[in-house]
């Protein structure tokens, strides 16, 4: 197994930047996801690590090994692609036997590697099929055996559950992560599902126009972003952003103006001495599931660092919860979104009230960058 | 109701075209064995115990030039078949996966071939097999049928590999192919059903063909096999039973060379090859 590190990487199409300075360690061992909105480069970079697209500067090296022009097959890399790509008019075992069989190994040791994956995989019943009888979970088992047989240094993966059926992704997902903790391998996994990212992951890098936004551990990227993008991008539903001003800024607290017309106190010592002053623009965020949302449009007995009252719009239940649309303020900007339990007896139309906590408050700048907070450094 | 109707006259008028289009093979396969007063006498009637005749086959096949003629017919259709696929997917694989200065140039060059016919060029070539000493060889028809096949041949291959997913070419990449063996494992096995339609195009115009021969390979023992029927067309007296046992024989190889593609061309459409 082996480490992988992109240094300045930068890969562009005549004008189109694809990659900007892509500075990326994957651990060895490691089961690092890039993830992204499409278009964003992960696949760009993820095709660049396995040699199947030149990169017009910087360094890639895997294994301590400087690769940049290497070919593919002399990388020690494995990738399993979205659509499969299994040879239609190969049976199972030729799909996976296929490329040892061109490195020149022998039959019977072919025979091992390919037995040993369709062990792991579950596959032995299928090696005689050929692809089209298999069905999709099959077919990304024999693609992911293809892999393995080769025994890899590190596994490349391009969004390999996204032809699969809810169900199946899934199972598949629980496979894979079982599967890394086995072969103990090295693993870059693209995927634009941030389920699959906050699953999988032992490190999580999410990219937006070519650029990494931020990278780290699963939940150091969920509870301190490192800017709106990732704030927004990470968690589902999104984010809420309250954006607005500092209208008052003391060394106790600090009174935000919201473009609709909320006036917020918030604690400053949340965010310790980092210059937050008086007239900067900057965005409030909120994650729906730490919104405390109550019937009524008084909030005293509310407990939290902030205290909001608006009306529910729209109320969506998806059965043990719900999400509630609630207008605040002079009813602007986009409806604030509240996760409330399924029996919650709040109704379209009805006044409620909102609060949340220091710790799940979260503070951007105008250039959307997000203020540390002081718990930021213990929870790391 | 409606249904019915519109499935009937389609089958009616395939069935019209399906009899139009049989009407000369049957015609030529009756009265290949009737004897010769009944060719002229009823030429549309079946032959009765009176009239049945073998007499044609037995000249043809008595005639030991003739079955030169077949197998020098057969000769160049599978040479140029095997070429015109190898070459032209080999050349259709280039255009179509790699990107180089040039590449639209040449492909519309090799798109000029399908719309100009290559009997304009009639004369430069039998000049040019003059000059090769290639005249009254099997050769000079090969290289000629060759250069008329590919174009289309270039096309129709063009079109299939670029239905062939990129993640199948990258994935043999991964495996340590070199661009050759991507190629000839991965690329041909799947151009299968669109090489037997090629096959079936390119082949039935050279064994029908009579102009290049004529002008190419008219002598020397050369001559194929429509080209040898000639023989028994004379300037006073035609023996249409040897004409008509010689064509009835002729039908029959590319008959079978038809059915060994058209067998393959079916099986890769339904196979659904690629996901």
């Amino acid at each position: 197994m082996a480490e992988v590190r992109t240094e300045k990487l930068c890969k562009s199409y005549g004008v189109a930047e694809i990659l900007k300075d892509i500075d990326l360690t994957v651990e060895d061992g490691s089961f690092v996801v890039l993830v992204g909105p499409s278009g964003c480069g992960k696949s760009t970079l993820l095709r660049t690590i396995a040699g199947l697209e030149q990169s017009t500067t910087g360094k890639i090296e895997i294994g301590g090994r400087r690769v940049n022009d290497l070919p593919p097959a002399q990388r020690q890399i494995a990738m399993v692609f979205q659509s499969y790509a299994l040879y239609p008019h190969m049976d199972v075992r030729g799909n996976m036997g296929f490329g040892l069989k061109f490195a020149g190994f022998p039959k019977n040791e072919i025979e091992r590697r390919v037995q040993e994956a369709a062990r792991i995989l579950k596959l032995e019943a299928l090696l005689d099929r050929k692809p089209r009888d298999l069905s999709g979970g099959q077919r990304q088992r024999v693609a992911i055996g293809r892999a393995i047989v080769r025994e890899p240094e590190v596994f490349l993966f391009d969004e390999p559950l996204s032809n699969l059926d809810a169900a199946l992704r899934v199972n598949t997902r629980i496979e894979l992560a079982k599967l890394h903790r086995m072969l103990k391998a090295t693993i870059v996994y693209v995927t634009h599902d941030q389920v699959e990212a906050m699953t999988l992951a032992d490190k999580i890098v999410v990219m937006n126009k070519g650029r990494i936004e931020q990278a780290g551990k699963p939940m150091e990227l969920y509870y301190h972003p490192a800017n709106l993008f990732v704030a927004g991008f990470i968690g589902s539903p999104a984010m809420n952003f309250i954006p607005g001003r500092i209208a008052e800024a003391s060394d106790q607290s600090l009174v935000l103006q919201s473009d609709n017309g909320l006036r917020l106190t918030v604690p400053r010592q949340i965010w310790g001495m980092a210059a937050i002053n008086a007239g900067d623009q900057v965005t409030l965020g909120l994650r729906p599931e730490h919104l405390k949302v109550t019937t009524g449009g008084n909030s005293a007995g509310q407990t939290g660092a902030i205290a909001l009252s608006g009306t529910v719009d729209l109320i969506e239940r998806l059965g043990d919860i719900g999400y509630a649309h609630i207008r605040l303020g002079d009813g602007s900007g986009a409806p604030l979104v509240g996760e409330v339990r399924g029996t919650t007896p709040l109704d379209v139309g009805d006044t409620c009230s909102i609060s949340a906590d220091n710790e799940h408050l979260h503070l951007f700048n105008a250039e959307g960058r997000a203020f540390s907070k002081i718990a930021a450094k213990a929870a790391a | 109701m409606q249904r019915k109707i519109s499935a009937l006259s389609v089958h009616i008028i395939l069935l019209a075209y399906t009899a139009l289009a049989l009407f000369p093979i049957v015609l030529t396969l009756v009265n290949s064995v009737k004897a010769r007063k009944a060719i002229f006498g009823a030429p549309l009637a079946l032959p009765t115990p009176s009239t049945f005749s073998l007499i044609g086959y037995q000249k043809v096949f008595s005639d030991s030039a003739v079955m030169g003629y077949y197998v020098n017919s057969l000769t160049v259709t599978v040479v140029t078949v095997a070429a015109v696929l190898l070459i032209g997917a080999m050349a259709a694989w280039g255009l179509s996966e790699y990107r180089f200065r040039g590449n639209t140039l040449l492909k519309l060059f090799f798109a000029i071939g399908i719309m100009v016919p290559i009997r304009l060029g009639s004369v430069e070539i039998l000049k040019m097999m003059t000059h090769l000493d290639l005249n009254n060889t099997l050769t000079a028809l090969i290289l000629v049928y060759t250069a008329q096949g590919l174009p289309l041949s270039i096309f129709i291959l063009s079109e299939f590999i670029e239905q062939i997913p990129r993640d199948l070419r990258e994935a043999a990449r991964c495996d340590g192919l070199s661009e050759y063996s991507i190629f000839f494992w991965i690329i041909l096995p799947l151009l299968r059903p669109a090489m037997a339609t090629v096959a079936v195009f390119s082949m039935i115009p050279v064994w029908n063909d009579l102009w290049f021969p004529l002008i190419l390979a008219p002598s020397g023992g050369k001559q194929t096999i429509t080209l040898g029927i000639q023989q028994f067309i004379g300037q006073y007296i035609i023996d249409w039973n040897s004409v008509l046992a010689a064509l009835s024989t002729a039908i029959i190889p590319v008959l079978i060379l038809y059915m060994l593609f058209s067998r393959q061309l079916i099986r890769g459409l339904t196979s659904g090859a690629v996901k």
